[in-house]
């Protein structure tokens, strides 16, 4: 599906009113605040751009997690449970070529196909495509079903399994839905880069790049043209905004 | 030859006896489902890797099983088998019950239950699911007007037929789309396979016609009513063809498969080497769920038609049940294909074979299910007049 949702005011408005009210009547001095993957972050999306990331898998280093931290770090995702229940919004692959026994060390994470699966099968249509080509949950529709889950061929998306408190305003999380990497929407919105790009490069390995795949002078656009890259699972045609040289 | 009369069964201490150890189920499901919303689904077997578990094994074992009861209907006023008729009123409320089960099931383990109505008013028509919603409401719809048509005597008998038409043919659309659930699945070897459907489509006349015979049988004895064997005879007949049907589709997902170097691996997965999945796809689904009936139907074995007709049901959805861990949580197990040619290893469990114990509230939840929809049968049949006084042979028709 191809819904590239534009912001919903009367949906914003709602919340903001539902808000007011309940700091009014309720808890005067705690503010109740509104916030979603939707309406807040979708505001700022510019049609003209379609944001992604090259990962190149020769800088990424086996050792390194400095991507994974940061992302744990920017959106508190940072699991306390069972290993096979906490989420990962961000993990790092090594792969062992099977004929020749080569290794490569790469991240995975939300690959914001163009024609995402994850957002074909969503119900209720919280799984969303922003108009940049940033998919997202909402989560204020996403009912828990997982059938996203299951409809992910990258495995990127998590389901909250356990009570999550002290969240970030910019990263909400709620126990019974489905999370994933957001692409640090709210960084771009902001015109920062991806925590997970901004501490690749901080370890000098800069394996990531980040940018806008419209933009032919952009330094990513550029060096796809340049060099060779791959997208995971091609096969599929999702054409994801996540591409992937030397591996 | 006696004319066929409906009446409501009787308030026995059987039937009394029942309904409190069947509600009593239903008040474990509830506790489970409060403790699981409490906790979250970290209290469940359930993880990143299995996402759907035993409950939804059990939803859709229950919403499979529920078209394939409305096939006694089907047979009688589709196909004018006239000695289905007097069974046809039990086959619509069985069928809605069996499909009110499995949706409590499969809503209560949601994430986000409390957002049910999210599910009902925000439709992605892209997605199977929404579909689904649509189809399985509008079958509850179609059914209770198919039994309207078939009960409310000022209605003429000639609506029974285009009535039982649209009803075969929603079910038929509504296997579909449950079966789609799986076939449309691009990313996962164990599915993406179109062959899903049918195979649905045949799991739920086998699996639907066994809850049938046995809810029928015990329905009968409880309120001590003459069941004949003839009837049970073309019933069992009909369920051992059913069995071969879902046996032949198997074979033909699995042979299509095999023959795809790239499926060799979970073909491997599930045939030889899965443990619990190969075990239960050999011994439970094909051994104890389709050989073992067939030959039960087929080979004359000593005992009662009655025993046979019974043991042979039970058998068939033991294996039907088995079929569905296989598909749903055995395809899950076998790890996805993101990187063919290599080996892969992450703290996310990529290119490991997934672990699943499920807990006793999945269970429980389960349970919970088919306990709503025994309750919600034999609730009918207490007050509307759904089953027939006298099914003795000499009153079969046809």
């Amino acid at each position: 599906m191809q819904d590239e949702r534009p912001l919903d005011p009367s949906r914003r408005n709602f919340f903001k009113s539902g808000a007011a009210a309940v700091t009014l009547t309720l808890a005067p001095g705690v503010t109740v605040m509104a916030f979603g993957g939707t309406a807040a972050s979708a505001q700022g999306a510019d049609a003209g751009k379609r944001w992604g990331l090259l990962i190149d898998v020769n800088k990424c280093s086996k050792d390194c997690e400095a991507c994974v931290t940061a992302c744990k770090d920017e959106n508190g995702w940072e699991g306390k449970g069972k290993a096979e229940q906490n989420a990962q919004w961000i993990r790092k692959v090594t792969l062992k070529d099977k004929s020749t026994g080569r290794e490569s060390s790469l991240p995975v994470m939300c690959q914001h196909c163009e024609q995402p699966p994850c957002v074909d099968v969503c119900p209720t249509g919280a799984s969303f495509k922003r108009k940049d080509g940033i998919v997202l949950v909402d989560k204020h529709i996403c009912i828990g079903c997982r059938y996203c889950m299951m409809a992910c061929p990258f495995k990127a998306r998590s389901f909250v399994h356990e009570p999550v408190n002290n969240q970030k305003t910019f990263a909400p999380r709620g126990k019974g839905t489905v999370e994933s990497c957001t692409l640090c929407v709210h960084r771009i919105d902001a015109g920062r880069i991806p925590a997970c790009v901004e501490a690749c490069d901080a370890t000098g390995n800069g394996a990531m790049t980040f940018g806008d795949l419209n933009d032919p002078e952009s330094e990513i656009s550029k060096a796809l043209t340049a060099y060779p890259s791959v997208a995971l699972r091609d096969d599929l045609d999702l054409n994801p905004g996540v591409r992937y040289a030397n591996l | 030859m006696e004319r066929t009369i409906y009446r409501e069964i009787k308030a026995t201490q059987g039937v009394w006896t029942l309904g409190i150890i069947l509600l009593g189920l239903v008040g474990l499901a509830g506790l489970s489902v409060l403790y699981v919303e409490h906790y979250g689904h970290a209290v469940t077997g359930m993880n990143n890797q299995i996402v759907w578990g035993l409950p939804h094994v059990f939803a859709i074992f229950l919403i499979v099983a529920a078209s394939g009861a409305l096939n006694v209907a089907s047979m009688a006023s589709v196909f004018n088998n006239k000695a289905y008729k007097p069974l046809s009123r039990l086959s619509g409320i069985l069928a809605i019950s069996l499909l009110v089960g499995g949706l409590l099931v499969l809503v209560l383990d949601l994430g986000r239950p409390d957002r049910l109505l999210i599910a009902m008013t925000t439709f992605n028509f892209t997605s199977i699911f929404t579909w689904n919603v649509l189809l399985y409401t509008g079958f509850i719809g179609v059914v209770a007007l198919y039994l309207w048509v078939q009960m409310d005597r000022s209605v003429h008998p000639k609506f029974t037929k285009p009535a039982g038409i649209l009803a075969f043919v929603w079910r038929l659309v509504l296997t579909t789309g449950t079966g789609s659930i799986f076939g449309w699945l691009v990313a996962r070897p164990g599915y993406d396979a179109a062959v899903m459907a049918p195979l649905f489509i045949s799991m739920s006349f086998a699996l639907g016609l066994a809850v049938f015979i046995l809810v029928l049988m015990a329905l009968f004895a409880m309120d001590g009513r003459e069941l004949g064997e003839a009837i049970l005879k073309r019933m069992t007949n009909l369920l051992a063809i059913f069995i071969a049907v879902v046996l032949y589709f198997t074979a033909v997902q699995h042979l299509t498969n095999l023959y795809a170097a790239e499926h060799a691996g979970i073909e491997r997965f599930i045939l030889s080497q899965g443990g619990i999945y190969t075990t239960l796809f050999w011994g439970v689904q094909i051994v104890i769920g389709a050989l073992l009936p067939m030959a039960l139907i087929f080979g004359g074995t000593p005992g009662s038609v009655s025993a046979r007709a019974g043991l042979a049901s039970v058998l068939v959805i033991i294996g039907g049940f088995a079929q569905l861990y296989v598909i749903v949580v055995g395809g899950q197990a076998y790890p996805l294909d993101t990187f063919p040619g290599y080996e892969v290893t992450s703290s996310f469990f990529d290119g490991e074979i997934a672990s699943y114990t499920p807990s006793v509230y999945e269970l429980a939840l389960g349970v919970g299910g088919v306990a709503v929809a025994l309750i919600a049968t034999g609730l009918a049949t207490k007050v509307l007049r759904i089953l027939p006084t006298n099914l003795a042979d000499k009153n079969l028709e046809g």
